[in-house]
């Protein structure tokens, strides 16, 4: 049962994840994007690590995936134009990441037989006794709190970052200026106009 | 019986479906993005792989600071990617050589 679970996740992913680099149309992109990390988190599911499945799910699928279906949306680009080139790269492109799998693959073969990791055969992603969650908020909030505080950190800056880089004030747009407001007078605010009769005013 | 080399395996095909996204879309910059989300992916995967059969709860922990770099890195990218647009009018970026001297 969980051997079907794990390879119609992975097959999911794989996919998913081909789709996301050889879609025509960058929202489809997008789209097997979701998937790919909706699957992925169902393989963390079957690791254990729950508490992790969700939080990818919240913040790819809730944030980074509607960000970037947002951006493709909203800019109107020539998308056509932008894979001219993809036949001219596939052959290099295909030797590199097949080269980079088959010494991955091995890699991974020998250091999950003879690793550390090897002679475990079962996983666990939390000790005995405690759900997952609790396992990673009692190291989360102990030995790793200031890394905890430097993540948060590093968020800050990238939506102060984000922020400057888009935001942009038009030109034209009235906005109301408290310090001007307070600053008038009178004798500035008020202008008298003396007006012939049969006349009016004009601006 | 599933055992870490299948999760490893895994990681690595989608580590390499992201360079190869790269390489095949080196034009296209919101793909690129998208490709390194995947190899992001990739690495959350091995780290939550070695953490489970490792039984240490340590690796989750380094997956979810990937994690939060991971949705930094986008945000600032596809800003980076708005102003751009709004400067050049495309995302081409293979000709983006505006900062040369």
């Amino acid at each position: 049962m969980q051997a079907i679970a794990f390879y119609l996740l992975a097959f999911v992913t794989l996919a998913a994840g081909l789709l996301v680099v050889s879609a025509r149309n960058p929202v489809h992109s997008v789209l097997f994007l979701i998937t790919a990390f909706f699957s992925a988190a169902g393989l963390f599911v079957l690791l254990g690590a729950e508490f992790l499945a969700m939080l990818l799910i919240v913040v790819y699928v809730g944030a980074v995936a509607v960000l970037f279906l947002f951006v493709v949306m909203m800019l109107d680009i020539d998308f056509e134009a932008l894979r001219k080139g993809f036949a001219q790269y596939l052959p290099v492109g295909g030797l590199v990441a097949g080269v980079l799998t088959l010494e991955m693959i091995f890699v991974a073969a020998t250091v999950a037989t003879n690793g550390a990791a090897g002679k475990n055969a079962t996983p666990m992603a939390s000790p005995e006794g405690i759900s997952n969650t609790e396992a990673i908020g009692r190291v989360l909030y102990t030995d790793y709190v200031f890394f905890f505080q430097m993540a948060g950190l590093v968020l800050l800056v990238a939506m102060i970052g984000a922020i400057v880089l888009t935001l942009r004030h038009k030109p034209g747009v009235r906005r109301q200026d408290i310090g001007k407001q307070v600053a008038r007078s009178p004798k500035t605010g008020m202008e008298l106009v003396q007006i012939k009769p049969g006349e009016g005013i004009s601006e | 019986m599933i055992g870490l080399s299948h999760y490893l395996i895994v990681a690595a095909i989608l580590f390499t479906i992201g360079v190869f996204g790269i390489f095949v879309n080196r034009k296209n910059i919101i793909v690129i993005l998208m490709s390194i989300e995947l190899i992001l992916l990739a690495v959350n995967i091995n780290l939550v792989a070695f953490s489970a059969y490792l039984h240490d709860v340590v690796g989750q922990i380094f997956a979810m600071f990937v994690l939060t770099v991971a949705a930094a890195e986008a945000a600032v990218g596809l800003a980076i990617l708005v102003t751009f647009f709004r400067n050049r009018g495309d995302i081409a970026v293979d000709d983006a050589s505006m900062m040369k001297g």
